[in-house]
C-alpha cells in the first residue's frame, strides 16, 4: 500500500484524538467524569505519539491527502518531521503531566475547562504537524483562543487586564503574520491537475512557498511580518511584557501550557516558515536579532533577580532560554540547531516542572512571595529535592537536559561570533545567581508560621515530578537520540541557509 | 579491551551507585550501614585506583569510550574515560585520602540525626564521582562535567547545616565564582569545537601544531579563568575562605585535598597548549605567585583556625600554578600531591580539635592542648612541619622543585617564593603553638570536655601523618641522591611533549644546593620565632590596628567586590525593573493602547447626530479628494 494513501496517519490521530474528545468534554457534566476523560484522552495521545517517534514515516512536503478548499489551493496536509516529532511529543507528554499534577484542583464548569485545554492540544498539534500555511494560520489561531478563554474566566484577579493585554499582543502579531502569507500565497505559481488543468491560480502548500525565488528586497520586509509575529510569541526582548503578567495571572494548568508547550510555537515558526523561506533576510538581520536576543538574555536574567513573585521568577527565566534559542536559531549552525532541538523539548518539560513545584506550594501556603516562604526543605524534603533538581536543570548543570541543549547552543553561537556568546554567557551565571537566590529564600533556613504547617507533596505530584526528573538526566546523559531524530530537519534547514 | 579497561568504570561507578543507595535509602538505612556503604565504595574504588596504577607503570595509556554523548556531523564527544600515569596519580589521592576523610567523617558527624548522616555521606560519595569523573575524562566535555559536578557538591556541603543563613551564603557565593570560571572553561571548549572540532584530549594535542598562537593563548586563558575559580586564584579566591562553613571533613577533602587541585589537573592534562603560549604561562606564574603571596599575608593575622589553614590552601594552590606557569608541571603535581596529604591531616587534626574544644574555632580561646590531645598534637606537628617546608619532611621536596624551577625562570620569582614559605612558616607555627602550646585560655567547660578524640578519627590522622612526613621521598631531587625523583620518571610519558619542545635551563648543581640552603634557613628562623612568640600568647582584648587591621580584614577584598560589583548589579537590576521595565516597555505597550482607547473616544465625539456637521464633513472630504485627484 502507499504510503500516501494510508486512511489515517499518526498526525491526523494526535490532531484529532484531543480535537473530538476536547468537544465531547463540554458536553460532560461530572466533574470526575471530565477528569478522567482528559486524562484517559491526553495519556492516549501520549501513546501514540510515543509510537510515531520510531513509526511514523516521513511524508514528503507536497503531498496533498485531502485537499481542504482546493479552488484556493489550500489542503489540509499534515507530516511528522524530527522537528515535529519532538514537538508533538512534548504536546502529547505535557497534558498528561499537567493533568496529573493539577488533579485535585477544582474549577467551576470544569467540563469547559478541560475542553478548552483539549482544544489548545489539538491546535498545539496542527501547528507542529501541518504543511500548508493557511492550515498553519487556522492552527495558530486554534490554540490561542482557547487559551484566551482559559486565563480570562479561570484566572487570578486580574485576569481580564492581562488577557486582554496578551489577547491583543498575540492578535496583532498574527495578523501582521496573515499578512505575508497572503502575500507570498500571491507570489506561488498555479497548481496543475492531473489531466494539466489548472486546478487553483496559487497555493498554500510548504512546498511551493519552499521554492519561492524572492528578491531580496521582498524578503527583507517580509522577514520582519513574520518575525514579530513569532518573537511576540517566544517572546523576544523588547516584545514581552505580555508574558510575566499572562503567566502571572492565568490558572497554573493554563500556564504550564502556554509556557512549556506554546511558546514554542515561536521558534518553531523560526525553523519552519522564516529560516526556510527567507534565508537572504536572514543573512542580512543575523546580527541584529542575535543582539535582541542576547540583550533580552541578560535585560530577563537580572529583572528575574528582583523579583519577589515566584511564577514572575520563572517567567522572567524563561525569557532569558528562550532568548538563548532564539540567538541558536540564528547562528544557524549544525551544532546549534540540534542544541535548539533538544533545548525545545528540555525547556518544555523543566518550565513544567517549576510551574507544578509552585503550584504545590501555594495550594499549601496561599502564597507565591518568595520573602514570605522559607524553610521548605526541613518540613518538605522531596518537594525541596525536587525544586533543586529542576533548578539545576534549569541552570544547565551537566548531566542534566538543560546542559546538552545549552551547550551546543552556547558552541553554536560561539562560531557564529564569539563575543556574542562570551556576553551571552554572563547568563548562566546569572541564571545561578537568581535560581539560588530563590532555592535559599524558599527552602533552606527556619521555617516561619505560615510554613511550618507544610505538608510534603502527594502521590500525584510526586508522579509527574519523578517523570520529568527522570527525563532530565536520561536526555542530560544520553542525548544522542533527539539529534538523530532532528538530523533530517537540521540538515534541511542548513543546506536553505547555504 | 584490557583489563584495565573493564574494570576501569567501576571506579566512578562505585561512589555513584553509593551516592544512590544512601541518597534514596536515607530514611530507612541505620547510620553505621550509611557509613559502611560510603566508606567501603570508596575504598573499592581505591583498590581498583591502585591497580589501575600499577598497570599505567610502564608508561600505558588506556583510554575506553562507553557511548556517545554528543554526535552531529563530524564533531563527536564521546562518553570517554582514559587512564594515564596523571590520572592515576590522581586517582590514588581521591580515593585513598577521600576513604581517610570518610571513615573519620563516621565519628565527627556522629551526632547527626540517620537521615541527615546519610545526607551527608550521600553527598560525599557523589563528590568522589564527580571528582573521579573530571580526572577520567578523556575529552574536555567528560572533565567539565565532573568539574561542574564537583561545584555543585561543594556547594551541597557548604550549606549543609542549611538553617543557618551564613552558610548558605557562603554555599552560594562558592557555587557562583565557580560559574564564572566555568564560563572561561566553557568559552574554551566552544574555541576548540570551533577550530579544532573536537575535544578529545588525544587529537588536541596531536593536532595543537594546527593552531594559531593567537588561538593557544586565548584557550589556554580561558581555560585558566576556569582554574581561577575552582582553585581559588586571584580574583576569584574569596569563596574558598568562606567555604570552610561546611563540616570540618568537607573542609578537608573538598577545600583542601582534592576538589580545589582540579585546576591544577586542568592545566597539568593541558601541559603542551600551555608550553606552546609562553604569554599565558607568563600570567599563570604571575596570578599563581600573587595569590600565594596574598593569601599568605592574610593567614598571618587570622584567628578562626579554620580560616589559617584555608588561606594556607589558597596560597599553596599559588604555589602550584606558579610551577605550572614555569613549566614545571611534575614540581606542581608532586605539590599537589604532598599537599593533599598534609593539608588533609591538618584540617581533620583541626577538626579533631574543634571536636574537643565544642565546637569552639578561635585560636585565641585554646592553647594548651597537647596535654590532654597527644596523638593530635604530634600529628599536626608533623603536618605543620611537612606544609613549612622542613626537611625531610613531604612538603619540603615539592616546594623546593618548584622554587628551583622558578629561579631557572627568574631569581625574582624565587625571592618573592622564598617570601611567601617564610610567612607560611610564621603562621602555621603560630597556629601550633596557639593551639597546642601556653596555657589554656578557654572556659573552663570547655576544658572540663577536652579529650582526645575516638580512634575512628585518631587513625586516619596517623596515617596522613605518615604520608606527609614520607610521601616526598618518591620525589627526592637529582641533586641529593641519583635516579631519586621517581614521580619526575612515572609522569615522563604525560609531559613528553612539552619537554621535547623546551629548553630546560636548571640551575647548577652548586646553586640549586645554595638555594634549598637558603629557603630552609629562612624559613627555620621564622618558624622558631614563631613558635616562641605564640607559646607565650596571652589574650588581648585590643583591636588590630594599621597593616594588622587590614590584614585581619582581607585586604578587605570582599568588601570591594561588593561595592564594585554586587552593589551596582543590584542597583542596575533594580533600575531595570522598576524604570526600564515597569515604565519603560510594559508603559509604552499600555501608553498604545490607552492611547487608542482616548482616540476612539474623541473620534466617538464626532457623531454629534446633528446633520448640518455631516454634510460639512461630506464636502470637506470630497474638496480633499478632488484635489488629491488633480495633483496626483
Amino acid at each position: 500500500m502507499d504510503k500516501n494513501s494510508a486512511w489515517i496517519t499518526f498526525p491526523d490521530l494526535l490532531i484529532w484524538l484531543p480535537l473530538v474528545a476536547g468537544l465531547v468534554s463540554f458536553m460532560l457534566r461530572k466533574d470526575r467524569q471530565v477528569k478522567a476523560w482528559a486524562l484517559f484522552i491526553s495519556t492516549l495521545t501520549l501513546v501514540v505519539s510515543a509510537f510515531s517517534l520510531y513509526y511514523a514515516k516521513n511524508i514528503p512536503f507536497n503531498s496533498a491527502p485531502w485537499t481542504w478548499m482546493p479552488g484556493l489551493g489550500a489542503g489540509y496536509t499534515i507530516a511528522l518531521d524530527g522537528l515535529g516529532r519532538i514537538l508533538t511529543f512534548l504536546t502529547a507528554l505535557s497534558f498528561p503531566l499537567i493533568f496529573v499534577a493539577t488533579y485535585k484542583n477544582t474549577y467551576t464548569n470544569s467540563n469547559n475547562f478541560y475542553g478548552l485545554m483539549l482544544l489548545t492540544q489539538a491546535g498545539l498539534m496542527g501547528v507542529f504537524c501541518t504543511m500548508d500555511a493557511l492550515a498553519f494560520y487556522f492552527f495558530w489561531e486554534l490554540a490561542l483562543i482557547p487559551a484566551y478563554f482559559l486565563c480570562s474566566r479561570w484566572g487570578g484577579e486580574k485576569r481580564i487586564a492581562s488577557t486582554f493585554k496578551f489577547f491583543i499582543y498575540t492578535f496583532v502579531g498574527s495578523l501582521i503574520m496573515l499578512v505575508g502569507i497572503i502575500y507570498l500565497y500571491l507570489q506561488t505559481p498555479p497548481v496543475y491537475g492531473s489531466t494539466g488543468m489548472i486546478v487553483s491560480q496559487h497555493s498554500f502548500s510548504i512546498a511551493s512557498f519552499y521554492s519561492l525565488h524572492l528578491a531580496p528586497a521582498q524578503q527583507q520586509w517580509l522577514f520582519w511580518l513574520f518575525f514579530i509575529a513569532f518573537a511576540i510569541k517566544m517572546p523576544i526582548f523588547p516584545l514581552h511584557s505580555w508574558q510575566p503578567d499572562t503567566y502571572e495571572q492565568s490558572p497554573t494548568a493554563t500556564t504550564m501550557v502556554l509556557s512549556g508547550v506554546m511558546v514554542k510555537m515561536g521558534v518553531f515558526g523560526l525553523l519552519r516558515w522564516l529560516l526556510p523561506i527567507f534565508p537572504a533576510a536572514v543573512m542580512k538581520f543575523d546580527n541584529i536579532v542575535i543582539l535582541l536576543s542576547v540583550a533580552g538574555m541578560l535585560y530577563a536574567s537580572m529583572i528575574a533577580y528582583r523579583q519577589d513573585d515566584l511564577k514572575r521568577l520563572v517567567a522572567y527565566s524563561s525569557i532569558a532560554h528562550m532568548g538563548l534559542m532564539c540567538a541558536a536559531v540564528f547562528s544557524s549552525g549544525q551544532i546549534g540547531l540540534q542544541g535548539v532541538m533538544i533545548q525545545l523539548f528540555s525547556h518544555g518539560i523543566n518550565i513544567i516542572g517549576l510551574w507544578i513545584v509552585i503550584d504545590a506550594i501555594e495550594t499549601q501556603t496561599g502564597v507565591r512571595k518568595i520573602s514570605e516562604l522559607g524553610g521548605l526543605a526541613h518540613k518538605a524534603p522531596v518537594l525541596t529535592i525536587m525544586l533543586v533538581v529542576i533548578a539545576l536543570a534549569n541552570i544547565a548543570l551537566p548531566l542534566t537536559n538543560g546542559f546538552t541543549g545549552e551547550f551546543m547552543m552556547f558552541s553554536g553561537l560561539f562560531s557564529f561570533n564569539k563575543w556574542f556568546a562570551a556576553v551571552a554567557g554572563l547568563s548562566i551565571i546569572l541564571a545561578a545567581v537568581y535560581m539560588l537566590k530563590m532555592i535559599q529564600r524558599v527552602c533552606y533556613g527556619e521555617a516561619n508560621a505560615l510554613t511550618s504547617a507544610i505538608k510534603d507533596i502527594g502521590f500525584n505530584r510526586q508522579l509527574a515530578l519523578g517523570i520529568i526528573v527522570v527525563f532530565i538526566f536520561v536526555l542530560g546523559i544520553y542525548p544522542q537520540p533527539v539529534f538523530d531524530l532532528a538530523k533530517e530537519t537540521v540538515t534541511a534547514i542548513v543546506t536553505k541557509l547555504k | 579491551m584490557s583489563n584495565v579497561l573493564q574494570i576501569s568504570w567501576w571506579i566512578p561507578l562505585l561512589p555513584l551507585l553509593g551516592f544512590l543507595v544512601i541518597g534514596l535509602g536515607r530514611n530507612r538505612l541505620p547510620k553505621q550501614l550509611s557509613g559502611v556503604l560510603g566508606c567501603g565504595t570508596v575504598f573499592l574504588s581505591f583498590l581498583l585506583s591502585v591497580y589501575v596504577f600499577v598497570s599505567v607503570k610502564g608508561g600505558n595509556t588506556h583510554v575506553a569510550h562507553y557511548f556517545n554523548f554528543i554526535k552531529i556531523e563530524s564533531l563527536k564527544i564521546g562518553f570517554d574515560l582514559q587512564l594515564d600515569q596523571l590520572s592515576s596519580i590522581f586517582l590514588l589521592i581521591i580515593t585513598g585520602v577521600g576513604f581517610l576523610i570518610h571513615v573519620y567523617s563516621t565519628s565527627y558527624m556522629h551526632e547527626e540525626l540517620p537521615a541527615a548522616f546519610a545526607k551527608y555521606f550521600a553527598y560525599l560519595n557523589l563528590f568522589i564521582f564527580s571528582m573521579l569523573l573530571l580526572v577520567m575524562g578523556a575529552n574536555y566535555v567528560i572533565m567539565f562535567i565532573g568539574w561542574e559536578g564537583v561545584g555543585l557538591c561543594s556547594y551541597l556541603l557548604i550549606g549543609y547545616w542549611f538553617k543557618n543563613t551564613n552558610y548558605n551564603n557562603a554555599a552560594r557565593k562558592a557555587f557562583i565564582m565557580n560559574r564564572i570560571g566555568d564560563l572561561g572553561f566553557l568559552l574554551a571548549v566552544f574555541w576548540l569545537i570551533t577550530k579544532m572540532g573536537t575535544v578529545d584530549f588525544h587529537e588536541v594535542f596531536a593536532n595543537v601544531s594546527k593552531l594559531s598562537v593567537k588561538d593557544i593563548t586565548g584557550i589556554t586563558l580561558l581555560l585558566f579563568v576556569g582554574a581561577m575559580g575552582k582553585s581559588a586564584q586571584i580574583p576569584l579566591y574569596t569563596w574558598l575562605p568562606d567555604a570552610m562553613a561546611g563540616p570540618t571533613p568537607v573542609s578537608a577533602l573538598i577545600h583542601a585535598a582534592t576538589m580545589v587541585t582540579a585546576g591544577i589537573y586542568m592545566i597539568a592534562r593541558s601541559n603542551i597548549l600551555y608550553t606552546m603560549a609562553p604569554v599565558s604561562q607568563g600570567v599563570v606564574a604571575v596570578v599563581g605567585l600573587a595569590t600565594a603571596i596574598l593569601a599568605a599575608t592574610i593567614a598571618l593575622k587570622q584567628n578562626d583556625i579554620k580560616k589559617v589553614l584555608a588561606y594556607s590552601t589558597v596560597s599553596q594552590l599559588g604555589y602550584m600554578f606558579l610551577g605550572l606557569g614555569v613549566g614545571a608541571y611534575t614540581g606542581a603535581v608532586f605539590h599537589v600531591m604532598t599537599h593533599a596529604f598534609f593539608k588533609a591531616l591538618l584540617f581533620l587534626g583541626a577538626g579533631s580539635v574543634i571536636h574537643a574544644m565544642s565546637g569552639e574555632q578561635d585560636m585565641r580561646n585554646m592553647g594548651g592542648l597537647k596535654k590532654q590531645m597527644g596523638i593530635t598534637h604530634i600529628t599536626v606537628l608533623l603536618g605543620c612541619l611537612a606544609i613549612a617546608g622542613m626537611p625531610p619532611f613531604s612538603g619540603f621536596f615539592s616546594k623546593d622543585e618548584i622554587l628551583g624551577a622558578a629561579f631557572a625562570k627568574n631569581p625574582l620569582l624565587w625571592g618573592i617564593g622564598v617570601l611567601g614559605a617564610m610567612m607560611t612558616a610564621f603562621y602555621m607555627f603560630r597556629l601550633y603553638a596557639m593551639t597546642f602550646l601556653g596555657k589554656f585560655r578557654g572556659t573552663a567547660e570547655q576544658e572540663h570536655h577536652l579529650h582526645e578524640s575516638p580512634a575512628a578519627m585518631t587513625i586516619p590522622l596517623i596515617l596522613l601523618a605518615m604520608l606527609a612526613v614520607v610521601g616526598g621521598w618518591i620525589g627526592i631531587p637529582e641533586q641529593l641522591m641519583k635516579g631519586g625523583h621517581r614521580l619526575e620518571a612515572f609522569l615522563q610519558p604525560v609531559f613528553a611533549q612539552s619537554d621535547a619542545i623546551t629548553v630546560r635551563n636548571e640551575p647548577a648543581q652548586s646553586t640549586a644546593f645554595m638555594l634549598m640552603i637558603v629557603s630552609v634557613t629562612l624559613a627555620l628562623l621564622t618558624l622558631i620565632f614563631a613558635w616562641r612568640k605564640f607559646s607565650r600568647y596571652v589574650k588581648k582584648d585590643r583591636e588590630e590596628t594599621g597593616l594588622g587591621k587590614i590584614l585581619a580584614n582581607k585586604w578587605y577584598v570582599d568588601e570591594i567586590y561588593d561595592a564594585v560589583i554586587v552593589k551596582p548589579f543590584g542597583i542596575m537590576a533594580k533600575y531595570f525593573n522598576d524604570v526600564v521595565e515597569k515604565k519603560g516597555i510594559d508603559g509604552f505597550v499600555n501608553g498604545v493602547g490607552k492611547a487608542v482607547n482616548y482616540s476612539s473616544r474623541q473620534v466617538r465625539l464626532l457623531q454629534s447626530g446633528q446633520v448640518g456637521v455631516y454634510v460639512l464633513l461630506m464636502v470637506i472630504g470630497i474638496l480633499v479628494l478632488f484635489i488629491v485627484q488633480l495633483f496626483l
